[in-house]
């Protein structure tokens, strides 16, 4: 019997068996499955194709409205409907219609769709965001996904782990996002390829569970196909406030093979930001001081949450936008939504000059409500800053985190909040 | 993709990193239309790309091809486009498993890249796992699949093989 990495826990377990190693090709039973209005779609057309009738597990399904939503064109429109009638047919109590939505990886944390422990897979590449809660989440493509709503399982490769341990306390300013964008720079955009990413460490109990969601949601970024933090207090606090279930969690043993440890000391981190084309392009705040932008995007399933914009909003309280600069922000969720107006951080938004958006994908994948023009730039806290990702080939985008964004909105040019008068 | 089939086509080359954005952007994926998703295939490096390309050309790129978003039209745009296999250093898990399943034949070889011109004819034998540079004729091998996914690859893809567990055909 040899020690497990939390993956291979995870995986050997779903697969009815004690052991897993990295390259093992496994059969595993999945728990959970999601598909939102772009995937959805073909997914259906491909378990049609299948020959399928019937779901095999109607409550593992969950079908999200996001990134198009509320429906951008009449595209968007008949895509949203085929995963609205679908839903129906198939009896799927897990159908997310606007209004009553978000952005699924936000979702799936704030309802508790997932459970520490649990095999979860999603037409989406974030799906690795709900490793933060301690479950095996990897994306998957459209097809594998309709093999999934067939069958019940999927098969997996045993990926081998890197272990990130996070030490100290974060300084101000200064949030997860940092700590992902460092992991990046430091590893590259392939140098987690087909590896999970296993958080562990003594500064790890100091990062609540929205801080969490944003570290593993970019482990993909990294290449890697699961980003995950063991279950500790903060899974247990954040899965009890609605009466979930800690029954299925793991945790890594004692004397688990890593591929690397990749030690981080969180109290020497600065604000960092992504600089065009890649996640990985990182560099400090203070050496890009001054590069104008013409948008500033506060939203996404990495930095859409509630600690996301009371953190902007601090900023942004009793300031105005920089003339020329356009500020979107969109809640993750109608969830965060509903409170942020309730905490009045969304008047406090609106005074200084932000259009608030309604929950969705929108702007970060340059579908809608935020598409950048030809040559203009803009500063994001999403995940991604390929060519193109946010609108016309000759855009660019910079990533970072809340406090810079909303710095850097109303100074109209990169900043921290420390430089502003 | 029918095993072991050869393929026969010109180098079409690209570099580290290519992402399903630039694949195809965002914005023209609310379809399932192959060959309208084919006319976008590459827009965000080379917008020329489709009427460029001949029918089976090979796209020969750098490490971790089609990084990024799941959206599984990046292998179908490619099909769409017309290209025949794509050959990479390497290449990102969800694109890897997307492209298998979809019928889009792909296979790993860290050297090809730099021994490739644009337009150069290339041919691959599937069943040897070579690939040939056929000016210099010069030979490569590609990585053999997984026993795993050679089930699936054998069985037509994935819809055949998950038609075959339903017990429909
Ligand atoms: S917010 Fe952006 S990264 Fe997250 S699921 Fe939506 S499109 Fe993808």
């Amino acid at each position: 019997m040899s020690a497990r990495t939390l993956s291979e826990a995870l995986l050997a377990r779903a697969a009815g068996r004690r052991d897993a190693s990295p390259g093992d090709l496994l059969t595993c039973q999945v728990d959970k499955c999601l598909a939102t209005d772009i995937t959805a779609p073909l997914s259906i057309e491909v378990f049609r194709r299948m020959g399928a009738r019937r779901v095999a597990r109607p409550d593992s399904l969950i079908l999200v409205n996001d990134h198009f939503v509320p429906a951008k064109d009449i595209e968007s429109a008949n895509f949203a409907r085929a995963m609205r009638e679908f839903a129906k047919e198939q009896k799927i109590e897990r159908y997310f219609e606007v209004g009553r939505s978000g952005i699924c990886h936000a979702l799936v944390a704030e309802r508790r769709l997932v459970s520490p422990g649990e095999i979860f897979v999603g037409a989406d590449s974030h799906t690795c965001t709900a490793g933060a809660l301690g479950a095996f989440a990897t994306g998957v493509g459209s097809t594998d996904l309709a093999a999934v709503w067939a069958l019940g399982e999927l098969w997996f490769r045993v990926p081998e782990t890197v272990r990130v341990v996070l030490d100290g306390t974060l300084p101000a300013y200064v949030t997860s996002k940092d700590v992902i964008l460092r992991i990046l720079s430091e590893i590259g955009v392939d140098g987690g390829r087909y590896m999970a990413i296993e958080f562990a460490g003594d500064g790890l109990a100091a990062l609540p569970m929205e801080a969490r969601l944003t570290l593993c949601n970019m482990a993909v970024e990294a290449g890697a196909k699961a980003g995950l933090v063991p279950p500790d207090e903060v899974t247990a606090r954040w899965v009890a406030e609605t009466g979930g279930t800690l029954a299925l969690a793991l945790a890594p043993d004692a004397g688990a093979r890593y591929a690397r440890t990749l030690p981080v000391d969180l109290s020497r981190l600065e604000p960092l930001v992504a600089v065009p084309f890649l996640p990985s392009l990182v560099q400090p705040v203070r050496e890009l001081r001054g590069t104008p932008v013409d948008q500033v995007f506060i939203g996404s399933c990495t930095n859409g949450y509630l600690t996301d914009l009371r953190d902007a909003a601090r900023v942004l309280r009793g300031r105005r936008v920089a003339d020329g600069v356009r500020l979107i922000v969109t809640p993750a969720t109608q969830e965060i939504y509903l409170r942020a107006t309730r905490e009045g951080i969304l008047s406090d938004m609106v005074e200084a000059g932000a259009a608030v958006t309604t929950p969705t994908c929108g702007a970060c994948l340059g579908g809608h409500m935020g598409v950048l023009g030809s040559g203009e730039t803009a500063l994001a806290t999403t995940n991604r800053n390929f060519r193109g990702r946010m609108g016309d080939t000759n855009s660019r985008v910079y990533l970072a985190n809340p406090w810079v964004a909303a710095a850097t909105a109303v100074a109209g040019t990169i900043c921290l909040p420390e430089d502003l008068p | 993709m029918k095993p072991g089939a050869l393929l026969r086509g010109r180098a079409r080359v690209f570099g580290d990193h290519v992402d399903t954005d630039v694949i195809i952007p965002a914005r023209h994926c609310a379809t399932l239309d192959v060959d309208e998703l084919g006319r976008h295939a590459m827009e965000g490096l080379d917008p020329g790309f489709p009427s460029r390309i001949g029918r089976g050309d090979i796209v020969v790129a750098g490490r971790n091809f089609g990084c990024g978003s799941s959206r599984e039209t990046a292998p179908l745009a490619l099909l769409g486009a017309g290209v025949g296999a794509v050959v990479a250093a390497s290449f990102a898990r969800i694109f890897f498993r997307n492209a298998l399943n979809v019928g889009l034949p792909i296979f790993e070889c860290p050297d090809a890249v730099a021994a490739c011109g644009e337009g150069d004819a290339l041919e691959i034998d599937p069943s040897q796992g070579g690939l040939t540079h056929l000016k210099t004729g010069r030979a490569f091998p590609l990585a053999p699949y997984p026993d795993q996914l050679l089930r699936i690859v054998d069985a037509g893809g994935l819809v055949p093989y998950v038609r075959r567990r339903l017990g429909v055909d």
